[in-house]
């Protein structure tokens, strides 16, 4: 009995691969029409839309060159990079280091474990709503709650959204706020190390901060790695928070034009389609230039155990 | 055995390595928690505040930076309700149909998808498989101006299909990968065991996958409902009719017209508009937690 089915399933073994190519075909269909049509056709299109003028009611009008020469004198668009590259470089390590430090603390045997998670990992679920947006405006605005806090310590607030000094700061902190997510992820890496590591350790005389720097550190690397990367891409596609905190202009003074808010106002405000192509294929090629230099980098300080 | 040999070399007056991280010391331990609960006091005033602050009538609100509460004053609530264009109960009618359109749609087709990718052999599937990983990174602004014109050109501005029917042709590639590493951690051995028993692909897909990947599905269903219900972007380019604004896009329409005059309303309706996900959060935080170990922690 067995022996035949086990006959019969080599027989089938021939001509496997033609049968799964048709069953796999079927069970990826939605997944090709979506890749071709929402995500690659459109993909094509941009790049082609970005080396023409076009205005959605007019056929596009090939400009060769002319989007990508105007963007050298762009002033705005030179604003917004400087804004957008400040807001990735400064809130992703400061999130990631908070996110770090706590779920080393949480990890090390704390009693109401999962209470502390659950209180640190809400914001990062919040943090992306318009209503966090509108709470952050009441929050950091002049007559705000920040500012009523700093007069009970006898300080003098200013308009923490109102000035362009600050307004970005108030967004960078918004963005750190959320940092349980990436917390939860070195939680789930921190669990993994075995614990005969640091006994071995201890036994070695390590110190907790010695072993922190020579057993949890080294270790962790592939998960820093991993939020790095994400976190960053991320950090470059913010929208929504400058986007009500500043009412859609990316003000005071531009100071918190983030590179997505620009080209929503170029193509969907202005309907200047074929330049908002072209600003978003540089979008493209800048996340991919910082993962990639972050792949690169990564041979030098992450740390494979296997 | 590092274990035994920690024990017996080690003084018998100093304590046990293990215990010693396990916080036993009552002072570390204690300064341990106050500075845990200090600093996720910090972290969740501002949303304590604001709940607060919906409860309290307009003039006081930013005369208070406490979190005591004199007396409910629910007018607030009653107001902002009906202050926006619509009735509110519209906007989260609309947020509703999209959120359970981008559910249905991310369970089904990413589940199939995943089934090939991690069951499946196909010609070129590594190929596949790195192109579906790429597609995760994809910023949307990339395939945005296009997929307007698309959609555009189908009629399907200011309905809600341009924010459904991606998700039914698996285009939140996150969820595949989610459910690809889930279904490769099912033992092979039980398609093995359906196949000799007769059953083809789509039985095994149906009967014994499915059944065994619900964890994997909450994650999907939670984290879709989470992302789409604060989704702003898409909605904001592709609904422009304000009779099927969804919650954010009413959200910052108020505000907005408002220009700072009516907080109470504004933050009554925020609170409302953030019931949904302290709800889901509430109740689906193990999967939710599970579902980034997944992806995550590998």
């Amino acid at each position: 009995m067995s022996a035949t089915t086990e006959l019969r399933s080599l027989g089938r073994q021939g001509s496997t691969a033609k049968r799964q190519n048709k069953v796999a075909f079927w069970f990826l269909l939605p997944w090709f029409v979506g890749l071709f049509a929402i995500t690659l056709g459109p993909m094509v299109a941009s790049l082609f839309l970005s080396f023409t003028d076009y205005n959605l009611l007019q056929p596009a009008e090939f400009n060769g060159l002319e989007n990508f020469t105007r963007m050298l004198g762009d002033e705005r668009l030179h604003r917004s990079l400087g804004v957008t590259f400040t807001y990735v470089l400064v809130s992703v390590p400061v999130q990631l280091g908070l996110a770090l430090a706590l779920a080393v603390v949480l990890d090390r045997g704390v009693r109401g474990l999962a209470f502390y998670r659950s209180m640190f990992y809400l914001p990062s679920l919040l943090g992306a709503s318009v209503a966090i947006a509108v709470l952050w405006r009441m929050v950091f605005g002049a007559d705000g709650l920040f500012n009523e806090g700093l007069g009970l310590l006898g300080i003098e607030g200013r308009g923490w959204i109102s000035e362009p000094e600050t307004a970005l700061g108030t967004l960078i902190t918004l963005n750190v706020w959320t940092f349980g997510s990436p917390m939860v992820i070195f939680l789930a890496g921190l669990r993994q190390i075995p614990r005969v590591y640091y006994e071995a350790a201890s036994v070695d005389g390590a110190s907790r901060g010695r072993q922190f720097l020579s057993v949890t550190l080294p270790l962790l690397t592939p998960i820093i790695f991993f939020n790095l990367v994400l976190q960053i891409i991320h950090a470059f596609q913010s929208f929504t928070q400058a986007f009500i905190v500043s009412g859609g202009t990316g003000g005071p003074a531009d100071s918190t034009l983030f590179y997505t808010l620009y080209l929503y106002q170029r193509g969907f405000g202005n309907f200047d389609m074929g330049y908002a192509s072209a600003l978003a294929w540089l979008l493209l090629l800048i996340v991919g230039a910082f993962t990639a230099v972050n792949f690169w980098a990564s041979k030098y300080w992450v740390f494979y155990n296997d | 055995m590092t274990d035994t040999f920690a024990t017996t070399t080690r003084p018998p007056s100093g304590p046990a390595p293990r215990r010693a991280r396990g916080g036993f010391r009552p002072v570390r331990s204690i300064a341990k928690h106050a500075l845990l609960i200090l600093c996720a006091l910090v972290m969740l005033y501002p949303v304590l505040w604001m709940v607060v602050s919906s409860l309290r009538p307009n003039d006081v609100i930013f005369r208070d930076p406490s979190l005591l509460l004199n007396d409910l004053e629910t007018g607030n609530y009653a107001e902002g309700w009906t202050a926006f264009a619509d009735p509110f109960s519209v906007y989260l009618v609309n947020s509703s149909i999209v959120v359970l359109g981008a559910i249905v749609g991310n369970l089904v087709s990413c589940s199939m998808a995943a089934y090939a990718f991690a069951r499946l052999e196909f010609t070129a599937k590594r190929w596949w498989f790195a192109i579906m990983l790429l597609t995760i990174m994809l910023p949307i602004h990339v395939i945005i101006v296009p997929q307007y014109v698309l959609f555009a050109q189908l009629g399907w501005v200011n309905t809600f299909l341009p924010l459904i029917v991606p998700k039914l042709l698996a285009t939140d590639a996150f969820f595949v990968f989610l459910m690809v590493q889930f279904i490769r951690g099912v033992p092979i051995e039980l398609d093995e065991a359906a196949r000799i028993d007769g059953a083809g692909h789509p039985r095994i897909f149906a009967q014994i996958i499915l059944p065994l990947m619900v964890p994997a599905l909450a994650a999907t269903a939670i984290f879709t409902f989470i992302w789409t219900w604060n989704d702003f972007f898409s909605q904001l380019i592709y609904l422009t009719d304000p009779d099927i604004y969804t919650v954010p896009l009413a959200l910052r329409a108020f505000v907005d017209a408002q220009a700072g005059t009516n907080w109470g309303d504004a933050l009554a309706m925020s609170v409302v508009s953030l019931v949904p996900i302290f709800l889901v959060f509430l109740f689906g935080q193990r999967f939710l937690l599970r579902g980034i170990a997944t992806t995550g922690g590998k």
